[in-house]
């Protein structure tokens, strides 16, 4: 190579040149990079989110049918009626079920994965929470619909295990009992549960993970049982990611309009009122007044867990 | 008088790895103890053995006379401050060191009145309600001394525990706990590979070498009269001559060290010993110049060269002295008691 005597060398051609407009002024690289995905986001996510806000506070004629474009809160008046308003405590029981169930379930899961998987055993667990997600929602759902009808795997295995009775006690409890596994509050939960777990056991893991393990040792060091070492250490830092994985089960329960139509006993959830009334019954802004329940919900939902201190570790 | 913590022939092995080896180990009651050695050597896992993080495969482990071995950690009467400080992110600086009390039960109002007084202890009042993220790295490994004294341990173990600072603070840090353990009376061992601290704080040290124990003894002893050639190298500055260079200088042909500050330099006409100045390094308070004697055998094929009879002598020469330039041939001389001999290993 020639030696030059400048310190600068030419520009090789546009590229080089751009590098150097965006190395002069990054904000230029910054503007470009982020404009997109601003505007889709501003635009059209928040927009329609704008829209459908704007459209719970509109009214339905109820002789015409027509949509009234006139501000009341009628609309939220409704949702308080008896029949809607036990769609609205259903679905809330049934998120707070399914949350607190896949909590119970995903945290050893989680755990072990954060703790204890090394390498191919990472991989493994990796592989198992996200093979389910790779197949359709809608095949896993009529899988389970075979699995816990009355003449299902469930009850098949059941009988030749001679557990029968296991399930006819959970079938006799009241309200959530029923038919059969398939047609009852019960089986809905189940499916709830299997369904959304992998959206718990991510984050929980996550924030496991980042956990070093020389706290808990300094805890057991300092003279701390096991069990003491889990409730003041490991579960507080892991809280930011229980709070996250229960943002999801929670919010996807509660929008959920599949699962109550095809297993459970066909009770109205807030997911199957919104998809009815803005389809068949033509009522825009009642769906989107129930439609704006779950989002003050989480809000709610998040206040709390900010004021209890979840975030504190963050 | 019971020693602090005895080793009776305690083994760890991670599967093929023998991370501690068969190692025999008295510390003390009271010393300021020292685990010397390079990564991977061993001082670390036997901290862990003492802390109870890592169970013995062989061996028998003494608190204070009893076995403990198989004693879990929150069970035994020792405290550790960990290398990384290991402080709770979510507690006040406040809670994290009334944490081993809380642990215990104490009430909140004596178990803060007590973390207050240590915080005090450690320089460190009315840091209290800050989030241990808030604080300096020198602040936070306060707390984690504090945090690991409340429990009153009679064995404090630190694992590398002025790695993370800076050298100035290290050096202030040093002198601190040092005062801080002659004047709480309990028996400090803390492990470090960095041989100037381990020489400046302890009173006795254990030099470790894959697993086992290279040397035991005072400061002093590991300085000036390494056992081994491996010593001699890890604790450096001496000059460690091979049998070769030892044969070639009046003594037998074993390895040996020399100090540098035994030898001297003189004119070069009729010094038995002489050679040529390759580097001079000014210290401040000494300049150590490195004199290249004898020759070098030639390359081998893959480029190696071997030490033949060569050996550089570094020699300390007080400020003050006049210093050689580089490239001057110089003769040398030294005080035969200087010269000490040890094992090749």
């Amino acid at each position: 190579m020639p030696r030059s005597l400048s310190a600068v060398l030419p520009p090789r051609g546009l590229a080089d040149r751009l590098t150097a407009l965006f190395w002069r002024r990054p904000n230029l690289l910054l503007v470009l990079l982020l404009a997109p995905p601003l505007l889709w986001l501003g635009v059209v996510y928040l927009g329609s989110l704008a829209a459908l806000l704007l459209q719970s506070f509109y009214s339905i004629d109820e002789f015409s049918g027509l949509v009234v474009r006139e501000f009341t809160l009628k609309t939220y008046a409704e949702l308080l009626r008896p029949s809607n308003y036990d769609v609205i405590l259903r679905t809330l029981l049934m998120s707070a079920a399914v949350t607190v169930a896949s909590v119970i379930i995903a945290f050893p899961i989680a755990y072990m994965a954060a703790r204890y998987a090394k390498g191919r055993w990472k991989a493994v667990f990796y592989l198992g929470i996200m093979l389910p997600l790779w197949s359709s929602y809608l095949v896993k759902v009529y899988a389970w619909k075979l699995i816990l009808a009355k003449e299902g795997i469930l009850t098949w295995a059941a009988e030749r295990t001679h557990t029968q009775w296991l399930i006819d006690a959970a079938l006799s409890l009241p309200y959530v009992g029923g038919n059969s596994l398939s047609t009852s509050f019960i089986g809905t939960f189940l499916v709830f549960t299997y369904v959304w777990l992998p959206f718990m056991i991510l984050p929980m893991q996550a924030s496991l993970e980042r956990v070093p393990a020389s706290l808990l040792e300094a805890s057991a060091d300092l003279g701390a049982t096991p069990a003491r070492t889990f409730r003041t250490v490991t579960l507080p830092l892991a809280l930011p990611g229980i709070i996250a994985g229960s943002i999801f089960t929670f919010s996807l329960t509660m929008g959920d309009y599949i699962i109550p139509q095809i297993i459970g006993t066909s009770a109205n959830f807030i997911g199957m009122a919104v998809y009815q009334l803005q389809g068949t019954a033509g009522n825009i802004p009642l769906a989107a007044a129930f439609a704006v329940v779950p989002i003050v919900i989480m809000l709610i939902y998040l206040q709390l867990a900010k004021r209890a201190g979840a975030f504190d570790a963050l | 008088m019971t020693p602090a913590v005895e080793f009776r022939a305690v083994s760890r092995h991670f599967g093929s790895t023998r991370a501690v080896d068969a190692v025999d180990l008295i510390v003390p009651e009271g010393s300021f103890f020292a685990m010397l050695g390079p990564s991977g050597s061993g001082k670390t896992t036997c901290l862990r053995l003492i802390s109870g993080f890592e169970k013995p495969t062989s061996g028998e482990i003494r608190i204070f006379g009893e076995n403990s071995g198989e004693t879990p950690p929150h069970l035994r009467h020792v405290n550790t401050v960990f290398q990384d400080y290991a402080l709770f992110p979510h507690l006040s600086v406040l809670d994290n060191v009334a944490y081993g009390l809380m642990v215990r039960g104490v009430d909140r109002r004596t178990r803060h009145a007590r973390a207050e007084e240590l915080l005090a202890l450690v320089h460190l009042d009315g840091y209290g309600p800050r989030k241990p993220a808030q604080l300096s790295g020198g602040q936070r490994q306060r707390v984690a001394l504090a945090r690991a004294l409340i429990n009153e341990p009679r064995v404090l173990l630190l694992d590398e525990p002025l790695g993370a600072l800076d050298l100035k603070l290290r050096e202030a840090m040093q002198d601190e706990l040092k005062a801080l353990q002659q004047r709480l009376g309990i028996t400090f061992i803390f492990v470090t590979h960095d041989q100037t601290e381990a020489l400046s704080m302890a009173d006795r040290l254990a030099v470790f070498n894959a697993g086992k124990i290279a040397q035991i003894g005072t400061p002093e002893d590991i300085y000036a009269r390494p056992a081994t050639r491996f010593v001699a190298d890890f604790v450096g500055s001496s000059n460690v001559l091979p049998p070769a260079v030892t044969q070639a200088i009046g003594g037998p042909a074993r390895w040996s060290s020399l100090r540098p500050e035994a030898v001297r330099l003189v004119p070069p006409d009729g010094a038995a010993l002489t050679g040529r100045v390759t580097a001079t390094r000014y210290l401040g308070g000494a300049t150590r110049v490195t004199v290249a004697t004898g020759r070098h055998q030639a390359p081998d094929e893959r480029g190696y060269i071997g030490p033949g009879d060569a050996a550089d002598l570094g020699v300390l020469i007080p400020t003050g002295q006049p210093v050689p330039a580089l490239g001057d041939r110089t003769g040398l001389t030294f005080d035969p008691a200087a010269l000490h001999l040890m094992d090749g290993a």
